[in-house]
């Protein structure tokens, strides 16, 4: 009748998942290393806990098909509470060394997911987001309410360096705060990763792709987003307390609309369709904000445009993009398209200074011109009131805009020629 | 116990002031196969979405083994061991056709919502999932994303889903719906394997499937059950004729 | 009892101006399934050129200029953005006009700065409209509920009574056919989103003055008119309506209303402390919760009657 087969065979791909995972913690441990830089530390720091973060959400995002717009408060919440455990153990009411506090937001975010949950995924789609909306201005506006215990306007601050030292270990100084957080990054990261290899992590694909069709394979698809959604409270929450390690404060910022929105911005510019898309949306995000701000006053700007850019030619984020330039170069065929992606390439680039050149512009007239109308702008002086810098910045957009609008067609049909030629081979193989 | 796997009992359903189904009566025994056809517009798949619980019924009551299934959520019913496809082919597209089999069984065989279990290490799921592969004839797509299966092959997957979780009753909604002639033959074949020892209600306009496949063919016309009978009578009863037949019977003589 | 009155009338004035938005909202997303997220910024836009051109020209001609613009930035929005983006799915779209939302933020904070500028009442609407016991009712709050009725109003008429408005009816729920029909749907698409954006600016340039012109005051009235539109029932003008007067009315009591569960205790004798438990929860008072009452309206209807007051379909 039918094979039945007695063992199940380990995929070739196996072997490559365990380099990859090894890989993965090779690098965190030697990033410190090569980054040595003193503010690199603290970057690395606070992209290893927008990565926990952005996975988490991904559980929901890629995952589930389940746009949150209010994921924050249960980051922000296990943070709250994970503070106030710290303080306690600080005043020595209770037993807890830093190393287990992330695991208090853990779960204090998986007790939230329980409570909010319940209310949120009572809908799907377009009112689950909205929902979600509502349910994080709640939480933010109750924050602010209950100064006794989110600390009002200034938070709650705290001091990681208490208690006994563990191994030697204080957690003053950020090297070992860095390690402590990459530790939960790996134990997270592979705890996430196992969960979409179990039944319920392979449902809410099933529930994502097609939700009446899951209901007609016997299961209740509010009860299977509930349950993810806890889940991802719960690395939410771990996310929170590290950042409260990490920062010593939080705040009722962190369980805000910004936050939630931020930690969307990310989750999609790095590839919600990829595991690791979200870990590079971290890392770009973090960057974006840390690092462009000292350059740019604008940068809030740019990340929007930069997410809206995404949003409308790369809806698969960064990964998606890399994963599929992989694909054409694996089969050989990237000779074809590299000319074409210059061009377009080339066209973008010239209308981002153009657009550049001009926002900074704008920005210093209508925001700095108390201090003249002078500024420095890679590295040229330029009178943002007067015509000529005006004149370089419209003209680089027209040209760029123009470019790109002759480039595109040209990139598009070269690109699907391959595409569709990759998958045929794909197909007869099978 | 009842030994009816179906039951409608004057089954009324209105979707605002249009009555749809109009008193709607039929009994469909255990283990056997039954054929709905009628007109365009006259509800059958309306009376599909009834008994599997997709709309709540206006009034009458459905029976399913005997106990009503009146209010019950879609999961509820197919937990009760009733499972039905669809006419425009719903299937998990982002998923492997693999997957989507393994995703269908996961419940029926107990696993429910756990986030404890590795999914690849379940040798029950596996060998199950590679059963329904096999069986219908998908086993060279295994892994490929079933958004991008040809319309027979989704057709094939559908029907595979329905009938992975092992469901007593299967509701097949125009399986051989777009398909060529060659196509249907290889549909019904699949079907006639797949539903032995089950009961099977399917919606179907072509005549040679039903013929082929049904023991007994109910007609429905302007939302009732006009007619309930052996392929041989209904070919022959004048009310069916005047109907829907149009006055002669089908040309395809496919058993009876 | 003056009380009372005064405060039922700024609250139905509060709560049209939320139908206003919302309507708006509930267009869109009942013709395109896409959710406007930047809705409540076009409301700010809104504001902002009627500040600008009343500034150059007066009042009146903004009334009309203001909403005409930031109807065709609409319109070109989904000409050139929006419509791009169709083809991925509602997700993207709705992320999309997220992005959209903070860029349009950032963009006036660039132009109009940081701070809230002073976009007047015109002076021949400033004033009392009618005196009730010892309490003015504003002029420019009459003025208010009037534009607001009288767009109702003309949408009701424009979708009942004009070909377009059938034709829009009809690509409400069967774009295809409507365009297999000869209909040129895509620019009936521009056509809602542009108008309901320009619904949006409308109700920006009578906002805008009656409360604050400031780049926050898109995110203020956004998460509300969102609450507006799923405690009404996706997709139902009527229950837009209901839901903005109710919120409207319940704020602007709330956050008249001094009492907390600690003032009704010690109005019973029983005397509530800092040392009582839970006395963070008791001593708040009811306008100090009134922030957060649309939040908690939705929570209420979401666990009672999940498909909002008039919801058509499940959602």
């Amino acid at each position: 009748m039918t094979t039945t087969t007695a063992t199940i065979k380990f995929a070739p791909v196996l072997p490559l998942r365990w380099l990859a995972w090894f890989g993965f913690a090779l690098l965190l441990c030697i990033a410190p290393l090569v980054f040595n830089k003193g503010a690199s530390l603290s970057l690395l720091s606070q992209m290893g806990t927008v990565m926990i973060f952005a996975l988490s959400y991904n559980m929901l995002l890629g995952q589930g098909g389940m746009l949150s717009f209010g994921h924050a408060v249960y980051a922000g919440l296990g943070g709250f509470f994970a503070i106030h455990a710290m303080n306690l153990a600080a005043a020595g009411k209770i037993w807890l060394p830093i190393t287990l506090a992330p695991l208090v937001g853990g779960l204090a975010g998986m007790l939230f997911g329980v409570l909010f949950g319940y209310v949120t995924t009572k809908k799907a789609g377009t009112p689950f987001a909205m929902i979600t909306l509502g349910i994080g201005e709640l939480v933010f506006s109750c924050s602010l309410m209950f100064p006794e215990f989110f600390g009002g306007e200034g938070g709650v601050s705290t001091n990681r360096v208490y208690g006994e030292k563990f191994l030697g270990i204080s957690y003053g100084p950020q090297i070992e705060v860095y390690y402590l957080i990459a530790f939960w990054l790996f134990v997270s990261a592979i705890g996430m990763y196992a969960f979409t290899q179990t039944p319920l992590g392979r449902i809410i694909n099933a529930v994502r792709d097609n939700p009446e069709r899951a209901e007609f394979i016997g299961y209740d698809t509010q009860w299977v987003r509930y349950m993810t959604l806890i889940l991802s409270g719960f690395f939410a929450g771990i996310s929170g307390g590290l950042s409260a390690i990490n920062f010593e404060i939080v705040t009722a910022e962190n369980v805000g609309a910004h936050a939630s929105g931020a930690i969307l911005f990310f989750t999609f510019i790095g590839g919600a369709g990829y595991f690791f898309g979200p870990m590079i949306g971290a890392i770009i995000g973090v960057f974006m904000t840390v690092m462009l701000s000292d350059f740019t006053k604008a940068w809030h700007l740019y990340l929007g445009l930069f997410f809206i850019i995404i949003v409308m030619y790369a809806p698969g984020g960064v990964a998606r993009v890399i994963m599929q330039n992989l694909r054409v170069v694996e089969y050989g065929k990237f000779g074809r398209v590299w000319r074409s992606m210059t061009a377009v390439s080339a066209s973008t680039l010239l209308a981002f200074f153009g657009a550049v050149i001009g926002i900074e512009m704008l920005y210093h007239l209508t925001l700095e011109s108390a201090n003249g109308t002078t500024r420095k702008l890679f590295g040229i002086m330029v009178d943002t009131a007067a015509a000529p810098g005006w004149l370089v910045a419209g003209t680089l957009l027209a040209i760029g805009a123009i470019g790109f609008r002759l480039a595109l067609p040209g990139f598009r049909r070269a690109w699907g020629e391959v595409n569709a030629e990759i998958e045929e081979q794909i197909r007869r193989a099978a | 116990m009842s030994n009816l796997s179906v039951e409608l009992q004057d089954v009324r359903k209105s979707f605002g002031k249009s009555e749809i189904i109009r008193g709607a009566n039929l009994k469909v025994p255990k283990g056997e196969r039954f054929a709905i056809i009628g007109p365009n517009g006259a509800g059958k798949s309306t009376l599909f979405n009834l008994i599997s619980g997709r709309f709540p019924v206006s009034s009458g009551d459905i029976k399913l083994n005997g106990k009503s299934i009146l209010g019950l959520k879609p999961f509820e019913i197919n937990r009760r061991g009733l499972s039905r496809s669809f006419q425009i082919t719903n299937i998990f597209h982002r998923l492997s056709v693999y997957e989507n089999l393994r995703c269908a069984v996961l419940w029926s065989l107990g696993y429910k919502y756990s986030f404890w279990h590795r999914l690849n290490g379940l040798k029950d799921t596996h060998e199950r999932a590679e059963q329904v592969l096999e069986q219908i004839g998908l086993r060279r797509r295994r892994d490929t994303l079933a958004g991008l299966l040809t319309y027979a092959e989704q057709r094939a997957l559908e029907i595979g889903i329905t009938i992975a979780g092992g469901a007593d009753v299967i509701l097949l909604d125009e399986p051989t719906a777009g398909m060529s002639r060659s196509e249907s033959d290889a549909a019904v074949e699949l079907i006639r394997k797949v539903t032995v020892g089950k009961t099977l209600l399917m919606v179907e306009h072509d005549m040679s499937v039903v013929f082929g496949l049904a023991d007994k063919i109910a007609v429905v016309v302007y939302g009732e059950v006009i007619a309930c009978d052996t392929p041989a009578n209904i070919r022959n009863n004048a009310k069916v004729q005047e109907a829907y037949l149009g006055g002669h019977a089908p040309v395809a003589e496919a058993g009876g | 009892m003056e009380f009372t009155l005064v405060t039922l009338l700024n609250g139905l004035s509060y709560g049209l101006l939320l139908f206003m938005l919302s309507s708006g909202l509930t267009l869109i997303f009942s013709m395109m399934g896409v959710l406007n997220f930047a809705h409540a910024s076009f409301y700010m836009l809104g504001a902002y050129f009627a500040y600008t051109i009343s500034l150059k020209i007066g009042f009146w001609p903004a009334l009309i200029i203001a909403p005409l613009l930031v109807g065709l930035l609409g319109a070109a929005v989904e000409r050139f953005g929006l419509r791009a983006v169709h083809k991925f799915g509602h997700i993207p779209e709705l992320l999309f006009t997220f992005g959209l939302s903070f860029v349009i933020v950032e963009m006036v904070q660039m132009i109009w700065g940081r701070a809230a500028v002073p976009y007047p009442i015109p002076a021949v609407l400033d004033g009392p409209l009618f005196t009730l016991f010892t309490t003015h009712f504003p002029m420019y709050r009459g003025f208010m509920m009037l534009i607001a009725v009288l767009m109702l109003a003309s949408i009701f008429l424009v979708l009942t009574r004009t070909r377009i408005g059938l034709v829009i009816q009809a690509a409400l729920t069967h774009p295809d056919m409507v365009e297999a029909l000869g209909h040129n749907v895509p620019r009936v698409f521009m056509l809602v989103f542009g108008g309901g954006c320009a619904l949006a600016g409308l109700a920006g340039v009578i906002g805008g003055n009656a409360f604050v012109t400031e780049p926050g005051m898109a995110a203020t009235v956004g998460s509300i008119i969102f609450v507006v539109v799923v405690v009404g029932g996706m997709g139902s003008l009527a229950g837009a309506l209901l839901a903005s007067l109710l919120i409207g009315v319940l704020q602007t009591f709330a956050v008249a209303l001094d009492y907390s569960i600690a003032t009704l205790f010690s109005s019973i004798g029983a005397m509530v402390t800092p040392q009582t438990f839970g006395y963070p929860v008791l001593k708040l008072t009811i306008s100090q919760i009134a922030p957060i009452m649309p939040y908690l309206l939705l929570v209420l209807i979401l666990i009672f009657r999940p498909r909002g007051l008039m919801g058509v379909r499940e959602g």
